[in-house]
């Protein structure tokens, strides 16, 4: 029994997906503490998107693909900012237009190059199959990005918070914008090879949700969620030798599961919790 | 009382001033919001900023936060521009409630720990300077029971009170406050007024942002009454009377005014002035044609203007 459950770790490509995916969790879990406070949850999913067009113009050319999907992803996010500056239109319409315009040329690209990309590759990503070249790759990208956030974390949650306090005592919200949108860019591309281009939403907005709902404190929330996310991420990666699934469906259906027993459960925020609140104040005389 | 010695260790020697000269402020879209407005206020001052929705009055505190910059003129503060100002954690801000994400996963004490970023190292770890001027800044408005609760728990008032006591733990010699009367009972306005009063005795600067014409005469010792422009500023004695009101409200405001058969059937020719800007009124009392007479001059009867319920209820 002890024996079946070590199988997967005696693979070395069984270990790698499992520590990688850790590694890549933990930081898309720390984006999304901030990401789903801001109602932006649904940049995160235009930025995934965003970047296929760079992925499969990178493997066109034969350049490293996270250079190709961050300089996509970036432009996208441009044209965002751009087009959410420059018209009335809400940022739900903008977003919705950028990013599928840059999905569907990802597309075109693909289809008009068959043989250059495994398109599935990049929409449902391959965790399993990653070279030791991404592997490299992805683990730069979710070191540097833990490090810059672990230093400006207080500062990020400030201007989350009160932009005009964040001016009042010195910072640039603007730089720090760019920042949190340079560091979700490249967390994005890295989670691209783990849960692919449709679930990477999930993983920068469903661990800070969870936690959300289980504390009041940011600090203690940001634990929570890099948590979540690295046990989920390394659980799935893990369940996946056992069920021949797909690695990514699997985490991601983890963090779903944590997020209900949070939203039914949670001692002050969950649904039971409430249930008592309301009978407690009715039956106060 | 000594939150201003845990302060920031520039702040203490400085004396706050702001000075605004000719500013002209122009948004993306080519508005002009403010045009060639010029004001200056000194040390130990308590200004109230009145004007009708859409006058400039955020776009005014906007500049002085340094979020817009003035196409013309210059403003100073504390006879710095005003980028450095704030580097220097000079400028302490009071934002509206409805500027606040409530269910920001943050606690009270959380809140007020922002206002000590200035005075922190670069990872912004709290040291025991910050933690004492979090706790007296709490204790200062009377919220330190509160400390450790979530900020979307809190009562209108009790908010306000925790953003102050944020701007205190910053240790701010100007302080900007938008509203701060909104949504707020009348114990806890008491509460804040007093304590803008033993700001002001320590020296500090504070602008207001107030609909709350009533309680004006009673706080502010400057006043400065903006449309798009500074209509008039000065002292509340000599600037805060019906002409510049009138002027600077036209239309915009409830304004009734009592005299004769209203109020009494002999030939009084005493008559009454209410203005209103949907809290609590302005009660000026005068004789025909001295309305110019500033209120609290006749003879303090504007003390309590404010609390003059009968002469709000008689108006129709």
């Amino acid at each position: 029994m002890i024996d079946l459950l070590l199988e997967p770790f005696g693979y070395q490509y069984m270990v790698k997906a499992i520590w990688v995916s850790a590694l890549v969790g933990g930081v898309c879990a720390f984006l999304s503490c901030f990401l789903m406070l801001k109602g932006w949850s649904l940049m995160g999913d235009a930025l995934a998107h965003a970047i296929v067009p760079g992925v499969a113009l990178a493997y066109l050319l034969k350049v490293p693909y996270a250079a190709g999907a961050f300089f996509s992803g970036l432009l996208a996010a441009l044209a965002m900012a751009l087009v959410r500056v420059r018209t009335q239109l809400r940022e739900d319409a903008v977003i919705g237009i950028v990013f599928t315009t840059f999905f569907a040329a990802g597309l075109l690209i693909v289809s008009i190059n068959p043989t250059s990309v495994n398109v599935q590759s990049i929409v449902l990503g391959n965790i399993l199959g990653i070279s030791d070249e991404d592997v490299v790759q992805v683990a730069i990208i979710a070191a540097v990005s833990l490090v810059v956030l672990l230093a400006r974390w207080r500062d990020l949650m400030l201007v989350f918070f009160d932009e005009n306090q964040a001016r009042a005592v010195g910072l640039s919200p603007m730089r720090l914008k760019i920042l949190f949108f340079v560091l979700l860019s490249a967390c994005t591309v890295a989670a691209l090879q783990t849960v692919g281009a449709v679930l990477v939403i999930a993983m920068v907005i469903t661990p800070g949700a969870t936690a959300y709902l289980l504390s009041d404190r940011f600090g203690r929330l940001i634990c929570i969620a890099i948590t979540l996310g690295v046990v989920t991420s390394a659980a799935g990666a893990y369940a996946s030798y056992f069920l021949d699934g797909s690695t990514g469906g699997l985490i991601v259906v983890f963090q779903t599961i944590l997020f209900l027993l949070a939203f039914v459960f949670a001692p002050k925020h969950g649904r039971l919790a409430a249930a008592r609140a309301a009978r407690a104040v009715s039956e106060m005389p | 009382m000594s939150v201003s010695a845990t302060g920031l260790s520039g702040s203490d020697d400085v004396k706050p001033s702001i000075v605004v000269e000719r500013v002209t402020v122009r948004y993306g879209n080519g508005v002009t919001a403010v045009n060639d407005a010029s004001f200056s206020l000194g040390a130990g001052t308590i200004c109230a900023l009145v004007g009708i929705n859409g006058s400039g009055k955020s776009t005014l505190f906007k500049t002085l936060m340094g979020f817009l910059k003035p196409a013309r003129g210059s403003v100073s503060i504390a006879g710095l521009p005003v980028r450095q100002a704030l580097k220097r954690g000079l400028v302490a801000y009071v934002p509206q409630a409805e500027e606040v994400d409530w269910s920001f996963p943050v606690l009270v004490e959380d809140v007020v720990m922002m206002g000590r970023y200035g005075h922190m190292g670069f990872l912004r770890i709290a040291g025991r300077a910050d933690r004492e001027a979090v706790e007296q800044a709490l204790a200062r408005v009377n919220m330190l029971e509160f400390r450790e609760r979530q900020i979307g728990e809190l009562s209108g008032g009790q908010r306000k009170r925790v953003f102050l006591a944020r701007a205190l733990a910053q240790g701010g010699q100007v302080i900007l406050l938008d509203e701060p009367f909104t949504g707020v009972d009348v114990k806890t306005e008491d509460a804040i007024v007093a304590l803008m009063r033993e700001l002001r005795a320590e020296g500090r600067l504070m602008l207001v942002s107030t609909h709350n014409l009533g309680s004006i005469p009673d706080f502010c010792d400057q006043v400065v009454i903006i449309n798009k422009t500074v209509l008039a500023a000065g002292p509340t004695q000599t600037t805060f009377i019906h002409d510049n009101l009138q002027r600077a409200f036209g239309g915009a405001l409830r304004h009734f005014r009592l005299g004769g058969a209203d109020l009494h059937e002999d030939a009084d020719e005493r008559h009454v002035t209410v203005i209103t800007d949907d809290e609590r009124p302005l009660v000026l009392y005068g004789r025909q044609d001295s309305e110019t007479q500033a209120p609290g001059t006749t003879n303090g009867e504007t003390a309590d203007a404010g609390k003059a319920e009968p002469v709000k209820d008689a108006a129709p």
